[in-house]
């Protein structure tokens, strides 16, 4: 089997900072991390090939930087890493980003089994994954929470707001994952030592048939056109020590206004 | 073909029929939609498919579509993307849209991605507010963004259509206008019905879960209840109030509280006539899931709590000692009232 996956890096923190003027994060400081769901996505993608053979290679696209990601994920059991770097991929939207992702796979594949995280923690768009299966014109699931190799595809489990679906996707096809998949295993030392030594390849704009225009920002449909910190105030009527009693009431009586009581 | 000329700019919204009910989101984006219409002289379609519908139609033109196109076949009973995606671009073909709209739903997350991929066109996740730019008559489409600590507008200035998905409940359902419109039923070509995906089953969670989301009162607690099993004292509260339990990001991830429960960002948006709070500390990303609620207490022991600024009503102390006050209290109006 050939298994890709698609993995970014991210802000290590909860506590992102702002620079309060710009409204831009503050990233001096600021260590980085593999996306927590492509995790769960590499993971999953090393437990298919162990029970089936094959390889396992991983894709970021990224500032050059995304080299240690890509080497963790070969710590993490992925056999080959490529690194699709360029100044002219900056500032790409969803859909700038899946077209290169979707070419770079083009041109290393064909994969069986794409996988990819259900969302990034930094733009939390849930947009790539779909967006590059449909660019490639394969069929795609998302919110997946199990798997399970059936004859030629795979039969998935997604959790949706009020239940579970289950699906059957014949290869070649790809899938977004949810955090409850699995348990990825923090890498060993050999694992370490491999991600350290791997050769990595490098991909950039002049090895890929798209046009600058459709390349980056310039290439992104969206624009950004402002950034603002959100107001959120209303006026608190507060209770403390011996009033607290006096606030339970107050809030009965709201609760009977509106009829709920 | 396309079947009408594009002298109106038409809004079209992707509504969502489940269990053959539409999904409450499809009217508050029928009317939101409605009134972006109003600002560039356009007219609203709204588009469903399902296998069965049992409910009538009138509702979607009273929340503000001026035209209702339907599909209805045996074989969309269950979701299938790739059905949809087929379905969402053969009615943008035959009905050319300046913007689309959809609920950032698990379905909506999945359909228009794909749709936006095909069309070359922008696509803005989970918006919390829509508006026309006067100038351009653009779409403004402001999301959170870096976590939810910020607010970004973003445009899409030359592709079309105009795409976003906006999470349920940020709009409010719209009071019903007594009007009526156009109903087409769209007939398809076959291969919009074929598909290498096969949809197997669909599972509900469980029989007595209801989804917080319809509930008019909402408990929530965050780290502050220390404990999983101390989520039984506001599943009290939330009882006597005919409410269900929300809980904050940590409290999930720590397994205390299921992930349906979730409120927040990363969870779901709650608009409730009623929320509680008791130990939470209201994150921006807590408050980018509830901050629309109709009324809100907190109930937090530390008087610098950000929940206390958007708060209504704020008790400031031990939530082991205020909760079972509460508690008492309202049994003690039950027991009195009826
Ligand atoms: C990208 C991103 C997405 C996120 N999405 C979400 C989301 O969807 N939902 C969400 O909730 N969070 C989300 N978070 C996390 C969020 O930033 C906060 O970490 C989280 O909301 C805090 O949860 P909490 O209030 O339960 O815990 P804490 O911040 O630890 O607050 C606990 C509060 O309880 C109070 N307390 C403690 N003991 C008592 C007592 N005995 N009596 C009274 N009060 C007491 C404390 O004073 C404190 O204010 C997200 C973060 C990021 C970066
Ligand atoms: N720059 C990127 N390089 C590789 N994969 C990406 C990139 N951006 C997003 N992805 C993949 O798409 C998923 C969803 O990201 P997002 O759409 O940004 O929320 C991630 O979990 C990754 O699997």
């Amino acid at each position: 089997m050939r298994i890709a996956v698609l993995l970014k890096q991210v802000p290590d923190t909860d506590e992102v900072k702002l620079d309060e003027e710009k409204g831009t994060m503050i990233r001096e400081g600021i260590g980085t991390v593999i996306n927590p769901l492509d995790l769960q996505a590499i993971e999953a993608g090393r437990q298919f090939i162990e029970q089936e053979g094959g390889t396992l290679s991983v894709f970021s696209m990224g500032p050059p930087q995304t080299e240690e990601s890509l080497r963790e994920a070969i710590a993490m059991g992925a056999h080959t890493a490529t690194l699709i770097t360029d100044r002219k991929f900056g500032g790409a939207d969803t859909w700038a980003t899946a077209r290169v992702l979707s070419e770079v796979l083009k041109r290393n594949g064909p994969y069986d089994l794409i996988l990819a995280g259900e969302k990034a923690t930094d733009g939390e768009t849930g947009q790539v994954g779909p967006e590059v299966a449909a660019m490639l014109g394969i069929p795609f699931s998302t919110y997946v929470s199990e798997i399970d190799k059936k004859n030629d595809g795979v039969i998935v489990k997604r959790t949706v707001e009020d239940g579970y679906e289950t699906q059957f996707l014949p290869f070649p096809c790809l899938l977004t994952v949810l955090n409850n998949l699995n348990q990825p295993e923090m890498p060993t030392l050999s694992g370490k030592i491999r991600g350290h030594a791997a050769k990595l390849e490098t991909v950039t704009a002049s090895d890929l048939p798209i046009p600058e225009g459709e390349l980056g920002l310039t290439g992104s449909p969206t624009r950004v056109s402002k950034v603002f910190y959100p107001k959120i105030q209303r006026k608190c009527e507060m209770y403390a020590l011996s009033d607290i009693r006096k606030g339970i009431q107050r809030i009965v009586r709201e609760l009977k206004n509106r009829a709920i009581l | 073909m396309e079947k009408e000329n594009r002298t109106i700019p038409r809004i079209m919204v992707i509504g969502e029929v489940r269990r053959n009910t539409v999904l409450p989101v499809t009217f508050e984006l029928a009317g939101k939609a409605s009134e972006l219409a109003a600002k560039i002289g356009g007219a609203v379609d709204v588009l469903l498919f399902y296998d069965r519908l049992d409910e009538p139609v009138e509702p979607i033109f009273q929340a503000g579509a001026d035209r209702l196109l339907f599909v209805e076949d045996s074989r969309l009973g269950l979701f299938n993307q790739e059905i949809a995606v087929k379905i969402g671009l053969e009615a943008l073909r035959l009905y050319p849209a300046q913007i689309v709209l959809a609920g950032a739903t698990t379905s909506g997350r999945t359909v228009l991605p794909a749709m936006a991929a095909l069309l070359h066109t922008g696509l803005t996740a989970d918006c919390t507010g829509l508006d026309i730019e006067p100038e351009t008559g653009l779409l403004l489409q402001t999301r959170p963004a870096i976590g939810g600590n910020v607010m970004a507008t973003i445009k899409t200035p030359s592709h079309r259509p105009q795409m976003a998905t906006v999470r349920p409940k940020t709009f409010p359902k719209p009071a019903p206008v007594l009007r009526s419109g156009l109903t087409e039923r769209l007939e398809l070509p076959e291969d919009c019905f074929s598909s290498r995906i096969v949809p197997l089953s669909y599972e509900k969670v469980s029989e007595d879960y209801t989804n917080i989301q319809d509930l008019d009162v909402v408990v929530t607690g965050g780290k502050g209840l220390k404990k999983p099993e101390n989520f039984a004292l506001l599943e009290k509260a939330a009882h006597l109030i005919g409410g269900g339990v929300g809980a904050t990001r940590p409290t999930v991830e720590a397994k205390w509280v299921s992930y349906p429960h979730q409120i927040g960002l990363s969870g779901k948006v709650v608009s409730p006539k009623f929320y509680l709070a008791a130990g939470v500390s209201g994150a921006v990303q807590h408050l980018a899931g509830m901050q629309t609620a109709e009324f809100i207490v907190a109930i937090n022991k530390d008087p610098e709590a950000g929940i206390f600024k958007i708060a209504d009503i704020g008790l400031c102390g031990d939530l082991f000692e205020i909760l079972p006050e509460l508690i008492a209290a309202l049994e003690k109006e039950r027991e009195g009232g009826e």
